[in-house]
């Protein structure tokens, strides 16, 4: 066996094997420190070396496992689209296997009993490591479901809270209605093909509008699991309320399982691709983007804000490789790579940026117990070392250089900047204008993290829980310093990325952007020297020299001026008094601007409660104020749907009417017809 | 040897600009103050302000954390970088290859990140309302600076700011109306993004009309004058661009000394030109209102669309 | 085809000139301030009594340059001070005619453009005439002025977007065949003319019968109300 099987086995068995071990987890607790979250960190260690074998140039493998159907076998396959996905999952399950031993502390001596939450994860991650590796549809299936059902009983964990039950149940039925898009989808590829490996799918030649048809199924089963507007509204309810290790792998890793299936059907299995194919991704991408992005700042709730920009980040994902279709299908191959290698990197960023913000929210609600932004403020100076690494995973969200989330989103524009060479004209109009909704969607991402940071970390404190916090453990620390670590990594490394990267749309579609790399590990040149470059380590090195400078300037006059503490005082309250916490700016009117500006496309709901004095009744003695963004996909969306299917079942109902003579005569006119069939 | 020369020139014009900063920012109140019959200060008064500044001691505010500290620092290198990354003096600049427009706008956007975080940090109602909406306007106004960007970009083949110039430098007197709409829509743009009338009133500390000076409200000593190098280093970046991506004649294609003091003498005049323009419309345009901002910059981004289609439409393949 | 720098600057000019009708047209769909709206469309047809001039420079057409003069006399002058002296007179002026939903009518406008290009693309590929390119855009004046049809509610900014409407029809014209006959455009010129004339006229009669200008309530004239 090759070293890539290797290594996976070992990490699908490791996972296994912790599933086994989390059995015992009632009765001896410490067994989940010692035993399990190791073997689960050996297995993410594992994918990623697999990963990095594969992506260097190593083989990867192919195989048949003898469990299944007799007559259809398990195919699975390694190859580099696949080992990147199982590196991303790797990564992920690495670090929250470092997190999760401080933060499930709390469950211990709880209801919840830990041996679900461990077998749970434990099949999670294992599921998503299946669906990486599957070569036909039956495994693919069976590993996807695998991978719904563990997350449901991981969303509905704290079941106690009925909105968790409610939001888990939404969770599943969304999941299920996936999946079976999904495997319609499959199901029409395998009608041509014959059986359900990927191999014979990949030989097929399909009908241009069953192809259309196929991608169509594809792009709602593989999109509502990834989340894209408006098939969306699981994720803002379910990522919140699982636990936050798990909201990290669900935000991180399995919307990324989502795309990868995406990309899998359309580039691998369907082949030839249609222009307006494109045109959907693209406008699907902008849509889903800028809604994400519009929600995200109109929440309060630390973790649902989190849910919607991951909305908006797969939006960012889909709009990179609606530009990679639009290129492949013009004949423009080597800018159809750079858009896919964009998407690609984008997943990469996004699932490091994600997760390390996810733990950070885990470690402040595991520490303060506070989700909510309105009451949190000052924890920078309670955490500081969550508070770094968050900042960090700030700045990279919101595609600062010279952090991660900048390199994907130039990579992007630079591909949506080569729409000159396109032919049609109305292409080339609207591709610019695309491009100008991501930089909105970018500067509002932006905005919105400002917000989370300042009310969350700065400021003064909110509420007592939060003024008393205390900094979060040690292994909840090291996890979010290696994701923010790797953010930092892969913004100043971004050549030796894209090479990588190259390897995988290689082994896709058979091309290559040779151009990008080849001025040496420095410099990131997409298309041409001359077009564009940008060097990342340089600019780091910027960053540094100046830096270098304020700190020389700063040494060197300190021996002019006396070496005191600088004085603090009160901050500027205009004469009116000592200022309190209350006075401070709060999310909501931080987000108000904004929301005044985009109000059409939101539900606003408002809600002013005067509590008046018991003694005194026309006294006011307090005001309350209560904000909630309703989605307007909820009211446009599902609930015509759900009154369509409503009025559809009550007039499916009217056949039982409860007479016997009915039943009598139902079973009648059915034989009567058999018969009728026979002859 | 070569190379080393063009570095030590980059290092010398970025360093340049940074100096005369604050003499463009007062030139631009000078003309104002003439223009509404008033007797301006001394043309280098921002310099003694500034000296002033870093002879004074910091004082802080109780709660302020370390972001609070570094963020003027932050602030005034990122702004530094963003002037290193365009071309002033000469036309074939080595970091224009580090870094392209995008890269430019990625980097202002980086200083304003932390200074919107600053302006939260204290914890008073000021800066968090100047953060607000300082972010906002930046929001508003992403799209038509990208616009621009891509209009300039797809003319030119290149998103390299060098490239750029050297291609409008090189044709000969064409009208297109894809660069008058982008000059036009980066006009505004810069207005919005450096806080000047209509959109923010850079000479206020009242709240209804601050958004600069409320995110730097707490400042003190060495930071604010920091803070003040940065808001006018960056001003007079947004006048260099303009000047030299719109009307780059004079600039220098070589390393001769007669060019590059052709070079320094028409980039002042145009400064001049520009801040007297800048001035003569503070003077005559009266402030927004908040709300009214987003409709400010929705026309930029409609011009800015506008040369984009011209550019399709209008100027062919 | 050559590229746009290798054209002569007479051309260069005439297409910044059509770009810049477009953005007064867009100015116009924008404008909620009656008066300012009479003062951009004066503007729009300055700018086009320019383009004729340039045109029958170009081509040597004399008689472009009777067109050009009578759009500037006509539809620069004339007809703004017209309907500026009505408005003052119906006390109107100073009004302002909220437009409906701004974003989206600036959206639907922009994505009109793009429409109207995507249309004339096959046309321009066989097309001789100098200002080829300048079709599409007289189509998108065409467009955006129904656009502004519909979506403003006084009558004085209806008239104004009719007008607006009719110089895309003349910018056309002027773009594609050089002109028209000149019959053809004093014909046109007249019914301008006349149809200014009688909106003014209207003006008072509906707004004695309604004791409002706004087109909405029009309906109320409807015989089988009352």
């Amino acid at each position: 066996m090759s070293e890539s099987a290797v290594l996976v086995s070992i990490a699908i068995g490791s996972t296994l094997a912790s599933c086994v071990f989390t059995l015992f987890a009632d009765k001896y607790p410490s067994i989940l420190k010692s035993v399990v979250f190791p073997l689960l960190a050996l297995s993410g260690l594992t994918s990623m070396g697999a990963c990095l074998l594969v992506l260097t140039g190593a083989p990867g493998f192919s195989g048949v496992l003898p469990i299944g159907l007799p007559w259809l076998f398990w195919h699975i396959h390694l190859d580099a689209l696949a080992g990147f996905f199982l590196g991303i999952i790797g990564v992920i399950t690495f670090s929250i296997s470092l997190f999760a031993p401080g933060y499930i502390r709390e469950y211990i001596h709880s209801d919840y009993s830990l041996v679900v939450l461990g077998l749970a994860t434990g099949l999670f991650i294992t599921g998503m490591q299946l669906v990486v590796i599957a070569n036909d549809a039956f495994v693919f299936m069976v590993a996807w479901e695998l991978m719904s059902v563990s997350s449901y009983f991981l969303v509905a964990y704290e079941h106690k809270e009925s909105a968790n039950r409610h939001a888990a149940f939404l969770y599943l039925l969304m999941a299920q209605i996936g999946a079976l898009f999904i495997l319609l989808g499959f199901g029409v590829l395998a009608a041509f093909a014959g059986d359900f490996a990927f191999e014979s799918f990949r030989v097929t030649e399909l009908t241009p509008f069953w192809a259309a048809v196929a991608f169509g199924l594809g792009l709602a089963g593989f999109g509502m699991k990834a989340g894209i507007v408006p098939l969306h509204i699981w994720l803002p309810e379910a990522h919140p309320v699982a636990p936050s290790h798990i909201s990290a792998l669900m935000s991180g890793v399995m919307l990324k399982v989502a795309v990868y299936g995406f990309i899998r059907l359309v580039f691998d299995l369907l082949g030839d691709l249609h222009w307006s194919w494109g045109i959907v991704l693209l406008i699907v991408g902008s849509v889903t983007a800028l809604y994400g992005v519009l929600y995200a700042l109109m929440q309060h709730d630390l973790k649902r804000l989190l849910a919607y920009h991951s909305v908006e980040n797969i939006g960012i994902i889909y709009i990179g490789l609606g530009l990679s279709v639009i290129f492949f299908s013009a004949g423009q191959t080597t800018f159809g790579v750079l858009g896919l290698i964009a998407a690609l990197y984008h997943t990469l960023n996004h699932a490091l940026f994600k997760s390390l913000l996810f733990l950070g929210a885990g470690a402040v609600l595991s520490r303060g117990h506070e989700r909510n932004l309105e009451h949190m403020g000052g924890l920078i100076h309670r955490m500081p070392w969550t508070a770094l690494f968050f900042l960090i995973g700030c700045i990279s969200i919101s595609a600062l250089p010279p952090f991660n989330g900048f390199v994907s989103e130039w990579l992007t524009f630079q591909t949506a900047l080569q729409a000159t060479m396109l032919e049609s004209g109305v292409l080339r109009a609207v591709i610019p204008i695309t491009a100008a909704m991501l930089a909105l969607t970018g500067a509002l991402a932006a905005a919105c993290f400002v917000k989370v940071y300042g009310i969350a970390f700065l400021g003064q404190a909110r509420s007592r829980r939060v003024r008393h916090a205390r900094e979060a453990s040690k292994g909840m620390v090291i996890a979010q310093g290696l994701l923010a670590g790797l953010c930092l990594l892969f913004g100043v490394l971004p050549t030796t990325t894209v090479a990588a990267l190259n390897r995988i749309a290689y082994d896709l579609t058979g091309h290559r952007v040779a151009a990008a790399t080849q001025q040496g590990w420095l410099w990131l040149t997409p298309v041409d020297p001359k077009v564009a470059s940008y060097s990342a380590p340089l600019i780091l090195l910027g960053v540094l020299i100046i830096l270098a400078i304020w700190a020389s300037i700063y040494l060197l006059s300190r021996r002019q001026r006396r070496i005191q503490p600088v004085p603090r005082k009160a901050p500027w309250d205009c004469g009116f008094g000592p200022l309190n916490p209350r006075m401070q700016y709060s999310a909501t009117a931080f987000a108000m601007p904004i929301r005044h500006v985009f109000r059409s496309m939101m539900r606003l709901q408002e809600e002013k409660i005067r509590e008046m004095d018991p003694h005194l009744l026309t006294r006011p003695v307090g005001l309350r104020y209560l904000f909630h963004a309703k989605d307007i996909s909820w009211h446009y969306l599902y609930l015509p749907v759900e009154r369509l299917l409503h009025a559809a079942a009550r007039r499916v109902g009217r056949i039982q009417t409860g007479h016997l003579r009915h039943y009598l005569a139902y079973s009648f006119f059915t034989l009567v017809f058999l018969l009728w069939l026979i002859t | 040897m070569n190379t080393f020369i063009i570095w030590l020139l980059a290092l010398v014009q970025t360093a340049l600009l940074v100096a005369i900063a604050p003499l463009f920012a007062s030139w631009v109140k000078r003309i104002k103050c003439y223009l509404q019959n008033r007797r301006p200060p001394v043309l280098l008064q921002p310099y003694r302000d500034l000296r002033r500044l870093f002879a004074k001691k910091v004082v802080l505010a109780d709660n302020a954390s370390v972001i609070f500290r570094l963020a003027p620092y932050i602030v005034c290198g990122t702004t530094i970088m963003a002037a290193a990354v365009i071309p002033i003096l000469i036309v074939q600049i080595p970091i224009a290859s580090i870094a392209d427009a995008i890269v430019l706008v990625g980097t202002f956007a980086l200083g304003r990140f932390f200074l919107a975080l600053a302006g939260l940090d204290v914890g008073t109602s000021f800066g968090g309302m100047g953060s607000s909406r300082e972010m906002t306007i930046a929001a508003l106004a992403e799209p038509a600076m990208l616009m621009v960007v891509f209009t300039l970009a797809m003319l030119a083949s290149s998103s390299n700011l060098s490239t750029i110039v050297t291609y409008v430098l090189n044709q000969e007197l064409v009208l297109r109306p894809s660069l008058l709409f982008a000059l036009l829509a980066l006009i505004l743009v810069g207005i919005a993004e450096t806080g000047r009338f209509p959109v923010d009133n850079p000479a206020t500390h009242l709240e209804l009309t601050m958004i600069h000076e409320a995110m730097i409200l707490e400042y003190s000593g060495r930071h604010l004058a920091l803070m003040e190098l940065a808001a006018q280093l960056k001003f007079t970046i947004y006048a260099v661009l303009i000047a030299n991506l719109f009307f780059p004649w004079g600039i220098s294609q070589s390393l001769a000394p007669g060019a590059l003091l052709l070079a320094v003498f028409s980039i002042a005049a145009k400064l001049t030109v520009l801040g007297a323009f800048l001035a003569l419309s503070e003077t005559t345009m009266a402030k927004m209102r908040l709300f009214r901002v987003p409709t400010f910059l929705a026309v930029a981004f409609t011009l800015s669309l506008l040369g984009m289609l011209s550019f399709i439409m209008l100027e062919g393949h | 085809m050559e590229t746009y720098a290798e054209l002569p600057l007479l051309q260069q000019a005439i297409q910044t000139l059509a770009a810049l009708v477009l953005v007064s047209s867009f100015a116009l769909l924008a404008q909620s301030r009656v008066i300012a709206t009479i003062q951009i469309f004066a503007w729009q047809g300055l700018l086009l009594a320019v383009i004729t001039t340039l045109i029958a420079w170009e081509t040597g057409l004399t008689h472009l340059y009777i067109s050009a003069a009578l759009t500037l006399v006509l539809k620069a002058f004339f007809v703004p001070w017209l309907l500026i002296r009505q408005a003052r007179k119906l006390g109107i002026l100073r009004d302002f005619d909220a437009i409906i939903r701004p974003g989206i009518t600036l959206m639907a406008a922009g994505s009109l453009v793009i429409f109207c290009y995507n249309v004339v693309l096959p046309i321009q590929r066989f097309a001789q005439s100098i200002t080829r390119d300048a079709i599409a855009v007289s189509l998108a004046l065409v467009m955006i002025g129904m656009l502004m049809l519909i979506t403003r509610r006084k009558a004085i900014t209806q008239v104004v977007a009719f007008m607006s409407l009719e110089n895309g029809l003349f910018f056309a014209a002027i773009s594609a065949t050089q002109g028209m006959p000149m019959v053809v455009e004093l014909g046109v010129a007249f019914d301008v003319l006349i149809a200014a004339v009688i909106f003014g006229i209207f003006f008072f009669h509906i707004r004695d019968s309604i004791e409002s200008l706004d087109v909405d309530q029009l309906n109320r004239l409807a015989e089988t109300d009352e």
